[in-house]
């Protein structure tokens, strides 16, 4: 705060009466993040658990789905999230196909969904390896069917194993929402962006970075309450 | 009496190791079988494809003259009628102790959630267990989840129960409270299969005794004949190991 750059610093981030002037605006543009990400993180999710239980079957009359799964997860894991975002934001209408909305804030879902379903299957998949095969065998031994034991024994243990690292994808998703903004869609970061290039004062990025924030933090503080719940009901250790 | 289990040359080998040799064993109604023997002898193997948790290699199982080897049975359906017990209890972590028990009577009995519950409930309380029954399986003892196991895979009337090695992961005070469950059954005339390191135990419960040796089965008799007054070298040798450990 002693620095000889501070006083100009202060007013070019922390302007406080031109952030309540941009509030709406970026406000506006994180109505468009939030958008993405429930429903593409709904779809994720979908998505990603078909891959996950595709890649760990192990019927002999799914192995052409498991190699399917796998190639999908090596591409789109390996592929830069921008470079997907821009090969389907302009890829697609240029086919100009019928019935395929040419909409960027569609497209741009697409491409979020396409790559993060890789990543998040992944985090599924982990999860149900972890669980001991001997819980199998206790499902089996019952009479459970192999989807049932995958259903009501592997899938609810594997899933509260990975939600911590599942949050992680969801908040990483939610800031990587803004990378549509490249198609031209307006989310909270575009339009900070467009206001601070209009007046050189970048408090809308702070803006945007505290309204993002908001969101992030509690998201986190509530989902370790719920495991640490849910693990002291549990576990007898649970306060170790 | 007729045999509700019946198996003929059984083989089984995981890779190259050979785990159970031209095994046959019959089980009739109402009965208890014991399999002793080391560690590695093929006990829990044979358990494991008398359940169909392990496909064999050759030979016949039949169940209540049923054949159930065959490689195009639906096993799901013939593991309906059996029941087992694992050495490691294997409940269900995020179930309630009533939730485990019931799975298996709603989802693949079709009961419906009431009688299933009555029955569970009744059932814990046979067991001394009707405090639990709201509990994760975490907060029980280890002889309590044994138990609650053992209750599981009777909740679907099983046809044969298998026990593999029920008490070896439990201390010795916990032991002796599973054991009086399993003579329980017994009394009540279920028809069993059990792996045991409990000598003492296979005595008061066994109407045969099998000891099994590298795959095979080399002694059988009553309780009486193999412990106590043993014919293989093999199986004297191995009582006499247990014997010098205190287990018999």
């Amino acid at each position: 705060m002693t620095s000889p750059g501070w006083e100009i610093f202060k007013a070019t981030f922390f302007d406080l009466g031109y952030g309540v002037e941009v509030f709406p605006t970026v406000i506006k543009g994180l109505w468009i993040n939030l958008q993405l990400t429930f429903i593409g993180g709904a779809a994720i999710g979908v998505i990603a658990l078909g891959l996950a239980l595709m890649r760990t079957t192990k019927s002999p009359a799914l192995t052409p789905f498991r190699f399917l799964a796998t190639a999908y997860v090596d591409i789109f894991r390996g592929a830069p999230l921008i470079l997907i975002i821009l090969l389907v934001g302009f890829g697609v209408p240029a086919l100009g196909l019928s019935g395929i909305p040419s909409n960027v804030i569609f497209l741009g879902t697409v491409a979020v969904v396409l790559t993060y379903s890789a990543y998040v299957a992944e985090v599924i998949r982990s999860g149900i390896l972890s669980i001991h095969p001997s819980q199998r065998a206790a499902a089996r031994s019952l009479g459970l069917t192999s989807g049932q034991t995958m259903r009501f024994v592997v899938l609810p243990q594997a899933i509260r194993r990975v939600v911590p690292p599942l949050l992680n994808d969801f908040v990483s998703l939610l800031k990587d929402t803004g990378l549509v903004s490249i198609l031209g869609v307006t989310d909270a970061v575009r339009a900070a962006q467009i206001n601070a290039s209009r007046t050189f004062n970048y408090t809308p990025y702070v803006v945007a970075a505290i309204l993002f924030l908001l969101i992030t933090i509690p998201m986190t503080r509530y989902t370790d309450r719920a495991i640490r719940q849910r693990t002291n009901a549990q576990n007898s250790e649970g306060a170790i | 009496m007729s045999n509700v289990l019946e198996l003929v040359n059984v083989r089984k080998s995981f890779d190259t190791e050979l785990v159970l040799n031209n095994l046959s064993l019959s089980v009739p109604d109402h009965t208890a079988t014991v399999l002793i023997g080391a560690s590695g002898s093929g006990k829990s193997t044979l358990l494991r494809c008398i359940n169909l948790l392990e496909t064999i290699d050759d030979g016949q199982i039949f169940l209540d003259g049923k054949e159930i080897s065959d490689p195009l049975i639906n096993v799901d359906e013939i593991r309906r009628n059996l029941g087992m017990v694992f050495q490691s209890f294997n409940l269900f972590p995020h179930k309630t102790v009533i939730e485990n028990i019931t799975l298996s009577p709603i989802k693949v009995h079709g009961k419906s959630k009431d009688e299933a519950n009555s029955h569970a409930l009744a059932l814990l309380k046979r067991f001394d267990l009707s405090d639990k029954a709201d509990q994760y399986p975490d907060r029980l003892s280890g002889g309590q989840q044994q138990r609650v196991a053992i209750i599981r895979s009777l909740a679907v009337n099983p046809r044969l129960l298998l026990l593999d090695e029920v008490t070896s992961a439990l201390d010795p005070v916990l032991v002796n409270e599973v054991l009086s469950s399993v003579r329980d059954l017994k009394l009540d005339g279920m028809t069993m299969v059990l792996a045991t390191h409990e000598m003492g135990f296979a005595t008061q419960v066994a109407d045969e005794v099998c000891f099994l040796e590298s795959g095979s089965i080399v002694e059988r008799g009553t309780p009486e004949q193999v412990l106590r007054n043993p014919v293989n070298p093999k199986t004297q040798e191995f009582l006499k190991r247990v014997h010098q450990a205190g287990r018999l």
